[in-house]
């Protein structure tokens, strides 16, 4: 029998805002334990929250990006459970009246297009961190993270493997980063998914039992634990048995994913109405406000860079993945005009560069005008292709102008013919038996006397000329 | 008379003229407590040092006529609201050793009007109860009888009042906790608006229906205190930003023509006859004021008890889970995680807190919360559109604060639900979020004072202390003082 | 009875609350004679009713985005009943 997936996926991203959802604490990462903390998020007796406008905001724009409904009224709710990371035995959370729903997000599938839909987008807290010792039965309780604000993107269950997963949380990812509302990182949690699977006989319409998958913190780990408990289900219908409801955790060493059987309790999280918080009225109006300060998104962005720079698909998916290059590209082709080269060199040398360095082109020390400029000198044939990897590093090392390069290394290109010509005559003069031979048939030794010239001029000769030279001069003409 | 036995307005003249001092006034008061205090047992702590010091402090500003509205009025504070380096225990267990960093918002608004903080006032644990017997620091009793409780979970506050242990007292109030202990104490007691005073920093028992208000000894002082307290606080999501009028130029003034309500479902049924003949004549003094009495129905009166105790215990379940020996308070010892949540709240928890955090518990799990909490929320809005409807038949609406006077120590303790019923007719404010007054309408044969409430519409404080006001110059209710 | 014994203790777990047997029966008769009162709601038809959360209308409470300096680790481990270093310490979680 033949079976398919079928996956859900919960992402949790931290929004960018420099203070908690709920009181004016600082947001951010890798401080001292429990130094960023107050009354509020402490969960102390009789303290209040006041929500931080900033998380609406940037929730907003998410839902606006993948196409949702923003519900005109949304109210915050508690989700009640005990837990050492949970300070008030509650987490504010929206429920009945999220933020956004009914949106989608669309994936290049097998050269067609497919949407994957979202259910809703919410805003929460996050909860602390919890250090277990290893060698005593005690835990460490740290509440900096507790209050930071998360938005939950919930897709409806559409998605269908392993790969289509990946693609989707690639593309939530690419959005929130190009937003700004998220930093993406995801050893730090900023960036989180949980997955729901079943799998059913294909061409069935009811679903089988799923199981939640928990503990995944990369694309690829997201992917490796689907494709293990696809697997796995598969194996289990195969054998006659059945699947049970449960959370399992993604094991990332032994590769694969284990019950967390007798961890969980029946969940009743008694959730109802915060009374502590007011419900957020959305209008036609704010909503417009924020639409007008959406950046283009990274599919449109491509969709535009095929069309306008008559670049590939795939250079054009390269250089939008990161914003940043994406903009750093329009602006070394809006000086040199030369799309194509400018793909080249920038996904060729330049990513090379920052690769080696761990580097991203926001530190890239060579400015989007000089790669343009040198870009320039190769088309006017002031400097040949070779010279120009040479420049591109020195450019790159110094963070100099490719002119200022140029005149310090003396790399100008020589096209002068009758000083070429010169040079040719001597090298032919130097070597008779070559020039004999050559004559006599054997045309490879072309490529030695292209060699010598070039070194005789230190590689500044232009390659052309060299070549219309020598072939004239080696004819005797 | 003695300085203790003063009203705010009577001090704040004497200073003003010079004729006493913050330091006096303090010491007056706790040579009152050192008298009256081990038979009343009104506070949880009484702040000697600290009051002594900032009568000092406050002498020093009024030398240099620097008065506040006031300057060296010591003020009893209940002991839910959190004081900034000083232990705030909410009447529990759970938190008898627990010490803010970080001042209420009227704390902050007291200490800055000039107000001298003279304790930490007694209270039913988490403020859940009707006679402050809950409390895990013993009962209050009530000054007019010690055989009697003086009302809850503002005992505390209102019998300092009483017993002259204060000038002055704050007090909270889910579902009547200011205005039953105000009068079952013979003293003036005030529940604003909600979103009217701020909660931040008052430990939550109900948000949807906590709210901090003045206990007094008169109507003036009321208005006194309402100026300080009232007003918009960005630290609270539920406050309101409406403009605060001087509550001080509502008093004396005259209420000529004005329809004062009388809801009928009030005077069904359970009403002490004692109890009732004083309201029928409040009713009259009121028509010697110049209003008129109306009748007017309130429909939904039977529901607010019922409503009452699935929204409150819901609220409290939620609020209360933050105590888990993890962070502050009391800790049990206990083997794994869930054996020291479970110890250290069956430990640090009274009786009652434990039955209200397992009804909303209840009336929260799964399967339970449409046919409990939902329901319930439904008929609350039923309930508040009765208040709409009433108020547009009437100024104000007056009904008896509760069904009897005082009751003896122990009586009720045994029995939650009739312990509720002592709240019925007090509930339906807080449920619909309007505001209500007590204040002292006569005594009973035995000599237990008996209170009348009046109520208005949102934000209508100012027709409250006008219409209290009226009521306390005309009915002339004798000035007795408790025998203590 | 509309509650029982059993669903008590399951109550009680919830609310992460030991209860003596002797508690666990009393809550049981008080619980239900509460509950029995609270019955009176079922009286009303209530279809269509708005529930109502707030007593006040207040919406869109919001807070700047701007730092204000938090009250240090100090402060905030004063009042723990066990603290190691920096952290809040707690029996190990066992479930």
């Amino acid at each position: 029998m033949e079976f398919e997936a079928v996956i859900g996926l919960e992402v949790h991203a931290q929004m960018l805002t420099d203070t908690k959802i709920f009181c004016n604490c600082s947001t951010k990462f890798g401080a001292a334990p429990n130094s960023h903390t107050c009354p509020v998020c402490l969960g102390m007796p009789g303290v209040l929250p006041v929500l931080n406008k900033k998380v609406v905001e940037y929730a907003m724009k998410m839902a606006l990006a993948t196409n949702c409904k923003i519900n005109p009224t949304c109210e915050f709710a508690r989700k009640n459970y005990f837990y050492p990371d949970l300070p008030k035995g509650y987490q504010i959370s929206q429920y009945a009246y999220p933020l956004a729903e009914h949106g989608y997000v669309e994936l290049e599938v097998n050269g067609g297009k497919k949407k994957i839909g979202i259910t809703r987008i919410h805003m929460e807290e996050d909860a602390g961190k919890l250090l277990h010792d290893e060698h005593n039965p005690v835990s460490y309780v740290d509440l900096n993270r507790t209050g930071v604000p998360l938005i939950e993107i919930v897709s409806e269950p559409d998605i269908r493997s392993s790969e289509e997963a990946a693609d989707y949380l690639k593309r939530l990812h690419e959005i929130l980063v190009y937003l700004e509302i998220c930093d993406g990182n995801m050893e730090e949690g900023s960036f989180r998914c949980d997955a729901n699977v079943s799998i059913r006989p294909k061409g069935q319409k009811e679903f089988g039992t799923r199981t939640e998958l928990k503990n995944m913190n990369s694309f690829r780990n997201v992917q490796r634990a689907l494709e293990y408990e696809i697997k796995r289900q598969q194996y289990i219908v195969e054998n006659g048995g059945a699947i049970v409801q449960e959370t399992r955790l993604w094991d990332d060493a032994q590769g694969a994913t284990n019950s967390m059987r007798g961890k969980e309790e029946a969940h009743d999280y008694r959730y109802f109405p915060d009374p502590d918080l007011v419900p957020v009225i959305v209008d036609a109006a704010w909503i417009d406000k924020i639409r007008v300060d959406m950046p283009e998104l990274p599919q449109a962005k491509r969709e535009r860079f095929i069309s306008e720079y008559q670049i590939s698909a795939y250079d054009a998916g390269v250089l939008t993945a990161d914003k940043a290059l994406a903009q750093y590209y329009e602006e070394v082709v809006a000086i040199c005009a030369k799309p194509k080269q400018a793909a080249n060199w920038l996904m060729g040398d330049v990513m090379k560069f920052l690769n080696e360095d761990k580097k991203t082109i926001r530190d890239c020390p060579i400015a989007a005008a000089s790669l343009a400029e040198m870009i320039n000198l190769i088309d006017a044939g002031t400097i040949s292709g070779k010279m120009a990897k040479d420049i591109a590093e020195e450019m790159y090392r110094s963070g100099k102008k490719p002119q200022e390069v140029i005149a310090e290394k003396g790399m100008v290109q020589i096209t002068d013919e009758a000083a070429l010509a010169k040079t040719i005559s001597s090298i032919i003069d130097a070597n008779p038996q070559q020039l004999a031979d050559y004559r006599a048939g054997k045309e490879k030794l072309f490529g030695y006397f292209v060699g010598q010239a070039m070194k005789a001029t230190q590689g500044k000769a232009n390659p052309q000329i060299v070549n219309d030279l020598l072939k004239k001069m080696l004819a005797g003409k | 008379m003695e300085l203790y036995q003063s009203t705010i307005h009577e001090l704040q003249d004497k200073i003003k003229e010079g004729k006493t001092t913050a330091t006096e006034i303090t010491c007056s008061v706790l040579q009152r407590i050192d008298a009256v205090e081990e038979k009343v047992h009104s506070y949880i702590r009484v702040l000697k040092e600290e009051a002594l010091a900032a009568a000092t402090d406050a002498d020093k500003e009024i030398k240099k006529g620097n008065i506040k509205p006031l300057s060296g009025i010591p003020v009893a504070l209940k002991d839910i609201v959190c004081t900034k380096g000083l232990p705030t225990t909410c009447g529990s267990h759970i938190l008898h050793n627990f010490v803010p960093p970080y001042d209420a918002t009227v704390v902050e608004k007291l200490r800055a009007a000039g107000a001298i903080f003279i304790g930490k006032a007694n209270m039913d644990e988490f403020a859940m109860g009707s006679s402050t017997e809950t409390s895990y620091f013993g009962p209050t009793r009530n000054p007019w009888d010690l055989e009697r409780i003086p009302g809850g979970s503002s005992g505390g506050s209102a019998a300092a009042v009483a017993a002259d242990e204060c000038i002055a007292s704050i007090g909270s109030d889910t579902g009547g906790s200011i205005r039953q202990p105000a009068a079952l104490c013979g003293i003036v007691g005030m529940k604003p608006t909600y979103g009217r005073v701020s909660r931040f920093g008052l430990i939550a028992f109900a948000s949807s229906l906590d709210q901090i208000g003045p206990f007094t000894k008169d109507v003036e002082d009321c208005a006194i205190m309402m100026n300080v307290l009232a007003g918009y606080d960005p630290k609270e999501s539920t406050s309101v930003n409406v403009e605060v009028p001087d509550y001080r130029q509502f008093v004396g003034k005259d209420i000529q023509g004005w329809k004062v309500g009388i809801p009928k479902e009030y005077f069904v049924e359970g009403i002490d006859p004692e109890v009732k003949a004083a309201i029928e004549a409040a009713i009259k003094t009121m028509e010697k004021c110049g209003a008129q009495s109306v009748e007017i129905s309130l429909p939904h009166t039977q529901y607010c008890l019922a409503v009452y105790y699935i929204i409150a215990p819901a609220e409290a379940s939620s609020n209360l889970a933050r105590y888990d020996g993890v962070k502050y308070g009391f800790r049990a010892a206990g083997g794994d995680l869930l054996d020291m949540y479970r110890k250290t709240r069956m430990r640090g928890f009274g009786a009652e807190v434990k039955r209200r955090i397992m009804i909303g518990t209840y009336a929260l799990s799964a399967g339970y919360y449409d046919a409990y909490y939902k329901k319930a929320s439904q008929v609350r809005a039923l309930i508040k559109r009765d208040f709409e409807d009433a108020f547009k038949k009437c100024d104000v609406i007056l009904t008896p604060t509760t069904p009897t006077p005082a009751f003896k120590i122990g009586e009720k303790t045994d029995n939650p639900l009739q312990m509720y019923l002592s709240d019925i007719f007090t509930i339906s404010t807080n449920l619909a979020g309007i505001p209500g007054i007590s204040l002292p309408c006569g005594f009973t044969k035995s000599g237990l004072p008996i209170g009348v409430q009046f109520l208005a519409g949102h934000f209508q404080e100012g027709k409250l202390i006008q219409v209290a006001s009226a009521y306390e110059r005309k009915a002339q209710v004798e000035k007795r003082r408790p025998g203590l | 009875m509309k509650l029982t014994a059993q669903e008590v203790e399951y109550v009680a777990h919830l609310a992460r609350l030991e209860i003596t047997p002797q508690e666990k029966e009393k809550f049981t008769a008080q619980l239900n004679d509460i509950l029995l009162y609270i019955d009176k709601l079922n009286e009303l038809d209530t279809k269509g009713v708005e529930p109502m959360s707030h007593a006040i209308g207040v919406t869109n409470a919001f807070r700047e985005d701007n730092v204000v300096e938090s009250i240090g680790t100090e402060k905030t481990l004063a009042n723990a009943p066990d603290a190691r270093g920096e952290f809040f310490r707690v029996p190990k979680v066992i479930e």
